[in-house]
């Protein structure tokens, strides 16, 4: 089903569709006819925009919306949709919800794909029961993604797994991470949002609802070889390098040098004031002391030797 | 005023660097004392003796390595060689005017002279062509013209002439629009013309007579073969070929004589009687003689003069026959090995009277030798005036030998100049009571060696004291015992090599411990072997003392990768086989499982072309092992031609009709497909699986910060290049040629960084270590190659600085780590220039990993340069502050500096350079490191010098000395203070 809608009617279809699951489900109020880019240009910013945070309850998923195409006026930007695939254990694929994304064409050529959105289909009965057969087992739940946008499957699918049951958190968190070249992607990382540990414990959702991340993720710049082609003429970087040691103080490039000094000083000076003392002493008591001092010691050794 | 500040810089620079040592250089009495370094050449192809009656006996050989050398036929030495590059390899080789040894290589296309003596290019031709044909090198003896010897090379599909004086080109005639599949170029001895022989398409045999002054074609006939032909033609005389018909079930005997061409064709079964199997045609140069082999079997057969064929000789078991040589009576002699009960029957008989045998030799030979290949054989006068013979022998394990006189004169072990895989064993325990003898034995010689050294440090020594000092430390006997040692210095090497042929190299000289070739890869039934990679199978730690580690060796039968695998199980001290299997499942992949049985086997798993796993060792207690673990086993496969990366896990048991409680089934869960228009997968690189990281925090000193090195085991580097730019340097623009980087995470496929080089390709050389990457690439718009650094860190713990959190118990340091967890991780990068395109890249490993680390660059040049970790590092700033100074970070440069002295290799050079490879040893400071191309070299390297132990040269003598001396000291001082104590009491 392919249609060709206007602007107008495009609104008409998004009120209509917004009032229709607002009382069921929550759906991001992001005015979708907005045309500033969110910058996606590496995957640096988590917390940027190009999260979408999408709920779906157990309800009936919105209509799918068909692909369409912008006016003329906006040719450079096209409405492009995908399937999420899922499987349980070892089961057949089967499809799981859709993503939507505005495909921008840049003038030099490139395509790169921006505002995605994802809207998931909630589980059947049939799949709530394998999910939790999957919980028992301690098994995986895997999903997958076409590896090129515009015709999918592109050469093969991107598939992604994770233990069931470390979605588990109070319904089911899953965090997608999607790797994209343009428009084909390279590889979708799925799991929960916070850590799972290894002994996984066995517990059963309370709600079977998804709580949805998604990120885009391109690849990042490399940073280059730094040029230093002005060094090698001015000489300038070798000089100011020298700059620094003389910010130091007196102190601290002279200590080794000062403290022995300040040592060989002190002993000087107490030296001096020994000396000093002596010499002020000496003439007083010096004579008389020293007389009888030498005539006792002469006594006691000839008592001694007597 | 511009030079003296260029001089202060260039001092500041040389301070700078002095201050730093980041280079660990050696002195020169230094070298060989802990490294060794031996030359090889690889399987001979082709062998040129020169024995004139002056001057040195020599043998020209030409390898499969690419490697053309001249050897000393005394000792087998080599006098020089040349290692031409992988994508040059050698056609042909010959002698020209008794001086040049002219090469011809590159699939015909470069024409060399060599000089004889002493292996000097003397020149070089390029010559052109068009098409693409068998290269043909004829160096006729006796065709001179215009006072030139001719060279006639034939290649690309032209005829060349070229001066055999100064390699000019003097003509070429063009074969390429013929579509010419040539077969011999001949210049029959007593005729002015040349002959150009061939085949055109499958059944039409064409001869071309040319004027050897100026390539004029003088006549041209050509006959159709009514029943095609196949395999090649043996030239019989100067006019007469023998084919083989396209069903191989007649001989075709061409001749051409005086324009004519006359076919004549026997069936084989009236000449060989009845017989099955295929014949095959041996290409020896017999005259007027060839053999068909036949089940091992070779008829020799002579064509006569009328053309009829005559059985002359049927002998069983021949392994391989030479060409003939002329004798000096006009007579031709050839060479024919046999084998039989351990030895070889070299048997040289003359080529027109096979009834007599000139010389019958039986050679015993180790039988790990395997068959004779080829041989090659050269004539001498012997004393008694009659002639000897001496044959160059080329073993099936690559070896190379020369006989003589009944015996072998040398032989060289040249299969170790194919390295495919190396691991290291530990050397058996040394029991006791076995060393403390051997020290008293050498008392005396010990105490000799020390005063020597003594003497030495002392600067007493004499220079023939000096000589002994140096000869002493070369070769102590420490070195090459067969036990263990401390430091753990001591190892052995196990190599496989591409004949098939596992040896144990002696770290302590590289000397061969034992040899095996492998025999379920020689089984007949096993067609082109390949030995694929060696495995730690069995180390014993609980019984080190009475058991012997063994090892495991896969191998393939066949070329594809989907052919059946073999696998091989040796003891590592013995070198003898324990365990043998022939697999009925190919081999795509190998893991060591990190789980060990009771007697200490460890579990591998053995992936197949169609994502079976199979366990080993298949016994009950490996499955109940493996069974605990079963859902924790993940693995990942790169489908490199498709730009697919797949992760497995294990779903159940095999579905066939025989139940195999070894045999399991995958499942993919994760997949990455590369856009084939924009990424083509050039290199993946991943952890060693034995690396240690001791620590997992960083710390940052200059912010007073810690970080948390992202230590994952499952982390896999993948470089990708655009499809354009996949090709040589220089056929992409820098637009068109982009390379990205991947790390991830191969349990569950998360991309964790990904990043891009524009203008920049291949190819990538990287190595991955602790939470660090480090590539090499080419950069396109700055023309040079460059080298990048990513590390990753982990922020989920980044937080547990809190030393209150710390105390209370609120860190998650403790908490398990898993894959399955979203990672916060943190990559820096930086760039540099590198000056060297690369052939391997390697890291230092040791025992706990506290010492820093050191990158192992093999350089073009065939050297491997030792680069300090720390001018790869991300924090690298043009102005460090004074903490980062202190922290050891290097002031950031454009390109990485090449430090002489820091070469590993020191003066030497490792040819054919193909892998670095680094173990650790048991002290701390020290790895070992081997590197192995055509030749191997081996060192040890302690990249923040040795801070754990004493060097080799320290003296203990002199420490004893001052010990005794001291406590003498004491004792007198003692004696003396109580004498005078005694006197001033009597006083």
């Amino acid at each position: 089903m392919v249609l060709t809608l206007s602007p107008a009617h495009l609104l008409l279809l998004f009120a209509v569709s917004a009032l229709l699951s607002t009382s069921l489900a929550f759906q991001s109020d992001e005015l979708l006819l907005d045309d500033e880019e969110f910058g996606l240009e590496g995957g640096v910013h988590t917390k940027s925009p190009d999260l979408t945070y999408t709920r779906s309850s157990s309800s009936p998923p919105p209509p799918p919306t068909a692909t369409r195409r912008r006016p003329s006026d906006q040719d450079t930007d096209s409405k492009i949709q995908f399937e999420l695939h899922h499987a349980f254990g070892d089961s057949d694929f089967s499809p799981a919800g859709s993503f939507s994304a505005r495909l921008k064409s840049w003038s030099h050529g490139g395509q790169t794909l921006t505002k995605l959105r994802f809207s998931r289909n909630a589980f059947t009965e049939e799949e709530k029961e394998k999910f939790s057969l999957l919980l028992k087992g301690d098994d995986f739940y895997s999903i997958r993604l076409p590896s090129s946008v515009t015709n999918p499957p592109g050469r093969d699918y991107v598939i992604s797994s994770v233990k069931a049951r470390c979605l588990l958190r109070e319904g089911l968190d899953e965090h997608f991470v999607i790797h994209t070249d343009g428009v084909n992607i390279l590889a979708v990382n799925y799991g929960s949002p916070g850590a799972c540990p290894y002994p996984r414990q066995l517990r059963l959702p309370s709600k079977w609802s998804f709580n949805s991340h998604t990120i885009l993720k391109n690849s990042e710049q490399a940073p280059r070889a730094p040029v230093f082609a002005e060094e090698i003429f001015g000489g300038e970087g070798v000089e100011g390098e020298v700059v620094p040691p003389q910010e130091r103080s007196f102190w601290a490039k002279y200590w080794m040098y000062l403290i022995p000094l300040g040592l060989i000083v002190m002993n000087a000076v107490t030296q001096a004031m020994n000396m000093a003392e002596e010499q002020v002493g000496a003439p007083s008591a010096g004579g008389q002391a020293q007389q009888p001092a030498a005539i006792q010691r002469g006594s006691s050794s000839s008592v001694r030797r007597r | 005023m511009a030079m003296s500040m260029a001089v202060r810089a260039f001092l500041l620079l040389l301070l700078f660097l002095s201050f730093t040592n980041l280079s660990v250089s050696l002195y020169e009495d230094q070298v060989g004392l802990v490294d060794w370094h031996q030359q090889y050449i690889g399987k001979v192809k082709d062998a040129v003796f020169h024995t004139q009656k002056s001057g040195r006996k020599r043998v020209v050989v030409s390898t499969e390595e690419n490697v053309i050398a001249s050897l000393d036929l005394r000792h087998g030495e080599i006098f020089w060689r040349h290692v031409l590059g992988s994508n040059d390899v050698v056609d042909g080789i010959d002698i020209a005017l008794g001086k040049y040894v002219i090469t011809l290589s590159s699939e015909g296309s470069i024409l060399r002279a060599w000089n004889l003596p002493d292996g000097q290019m003397v020149w070089q031709s390029f010559l052109d062509g068009s098409g693409a044909s068998k290269s043909l090198l004829t160096v006729p003896t006796n065709l001179i013209v215009n006072k030139e010897n001719l060279i006639l090379v034939f290649g690309r599909g032209s005829l060349h002439a070229v001066s055999g004086i100064d390699g000019e080109v003097l003509w070429t005639k063009d074969f390429a629009a013929e579509s010419l599949e040539v077969q011999h170029i001949i210049q029959p001895v007593g005729s002015d013309a040349i002959y150009v022989l061939g085949f055109v398409g499958s059944s039409q045999f064409d001869a071309y007579q040319i004027n050897p002054k100026n390539g004029e074609i003088l006549k041209h006939n050509s006959a159709a073969l009514s029943d095609g032909y196949s395999g090649e033609a043996i030239l019989v005389s100067s006019d007469l070929l023998v084919t083989l018909d396209a069903t191989r079930s007649k001989l075709v005997i061409i001749s051409f004589q005086d324009g004519e061409i006359n076919f004549q064709q026997t069936s084989i079964s009236d000449v060989l009687g009845d017989s099955s199997g295929t014949p095959v045609l041996v290409s020896s140069k017999l005259p007027g003689v060839f053999s068909v082999k036949v089940n091992g079997a070779v008829t020799l057969i002579r064509v006569t003069v009328e053309a009829k064929l005559e059985v002359i000789d049927k002998i069983n078991s021949v392994a391989a026959i030479s060409d003939a040589i002329a004798l000096s009576e006009g007579q031709q002699a050839f060479a024919l090995v046999q084998h039989g009960d351990g030895k070889i029957h070299l048997t040289v008989k003359l080529s027109h009277d096979l009834s007599g045998d000139l010389l019958k030799e039986s050679i015993f030979m180790d039988n790990q030798r395997g068959l004779v290949h080829k041989v090659f054989i050269n004539s001498y006068i012997r004393t008694d005036r009659s002639n000897g013979f001496r044959a160059l022998i080329v073993m099936e394990d690559h070896s190379l030998l020369l006989l003589q006189q009944g015996a072998i004169v040398w032989s060289r072990e040249d299969g170790l100049a194919s390295i495919v895989d190396v691991i290291t064993s530990e050397l058996p325990v040394e029991k006791e009571g076995v060393s403390v003898a051997k020290v008293e034995e050498n008392l005396f010689e010990w105490l000799k060696g020390h005063i020597l050294k003594l003497k030495g440090t002392l600067m007493l020594a004499s220079a023939d004291d000096v000589a002994a000092i140096q000869e002493m430390r070369l070769k102590s006997s420490e070195k090459s015992k067969l036990t263990r040692d401390h430091n753990g210095f001591r190892k052995l090497l196990i190599v496989l090599t591409r004949a098939g042929k596992l040896y144990a190299l002696h770290t302590g000289y590289g000397q061969v411990v034992w040899s095996l070739l492998l025999p379920n890869l020689r089984k007949s039934e096993c067609e082109f072997p390949t030995g694929l990679n060696i495995y730690q199978w069995q180390v014993p730690h609980h019984h080190a003392m009475d058991e012997n580690p063994s090892i495991l060796i896969v191998g393939r039968c066949g070329r594809g990768s989907d052919a059946p695998g073999v696998l091989s199980f040796v003891d590592a001290y013995t070198g003898t086989e324990i365990n043998s299997m022939d697999l009925a499942h190919s081999i795509s992949q190998v893991i060591p499982l990190p789980f060990t049985d009771s007697t200490e086997q460890r579990l591998h798993l053995l992936i197949d072309g169609n994502q079976h796993a199979y366990l080993y060792p298949r016994t009950s207690e490996a499955i109940d092992i493996f069974q605990r673990e079963f859902s924790n086993i993940y693995w990942y496969s790169v489908e490199t031609n498709n730009g697919i990366i797949k992760g497995h896990v294990l779903k159940s048991n095999c579905i066939q009709e025989v139940v195999d409680n070894y045999c399991l089934e995958s499942r993919d869960i994760w997949s990455i497909v590369f856009p084939s228009d924009s990424e083509k997968i050039i290199a993946t690189v991943t952890r060693k699986s034995k690396e240690v990281v001791h620590t997992q925090a960083k710390i940052i000193a200059a912010e007073e910060d810690l970080m948390y090195k992202y230590i994952s085991k499952n982390l896999l580097f993948v470089a990708t290049v655009a499809p354009k730019g996949s090709g040589a340097i220089g056929t992409a623009t820098p637009e068109e040629s982009w390379l990205t980087v991947y790390l991830i995470d191969t349990v569950t496929g998360r991309i964790l960084h990904r990043m891009t080089h524009h203008g920049s390709q291949g190819p990538v050389h990287a190595v991955f270590s602790e939470n660090w990457v480090v590539y090499h690439y080419f950069n396109l718009r700055a023309h040079r190659y460059e080298m990048s650094v990513i590390e990753i860190y982990d922020q989920s713990r980044a937080d547990n600085k809190d030393v209150w959190k710390l105390i209370l118990g609120k860190h998650n340091l403790t908490s398990p780590f898993s894959s399955y967890s979203r990672p916060e991780v943190v990559a820096k990068s930086q760039s540099y220039f590198f000056t060297y395109s690369v052939k391997a890249i390697d890291v230092t490993l040791t025992a706990k990993g506290i010492t820093s680390k050191q990158l192992l660059i093999g350089t073009i040049g065939d050297q491997v340069l030792a680069l300090d970790k720390r001018f790869l590092d991300p924090r690298r700033s043009v102005n460090p502050t004074q903490a980062e100074k202190e922290e050891g970070i290097i002031p950031l440069t454009d390109s990485l500096p090449i430090i002489p002295q820091s070469y590993v290799t020191h003066a030497l050079r490792v040819e054919g350079l193909r892998g670095i490879m680094t173990v650790p040893a048991k002290l701390e400071s020290t790895t070992l490191v081997f590197v192995y191309g055509v030749d191997l070299f081996f060192t040890q390297l302690a990249p923040s010098r040795t801070y754990d132990s004493l060097t080799d040269d320290f003296s203990y003598a002199l420490l004893l000395i001052t010990i005794v001396a001291l406590i003498a000291a004491i004792f007198v001082t003692w004696i003396l203070s109580e004498k005078k104590e005694l006197r001033e009491k009597w006083r």
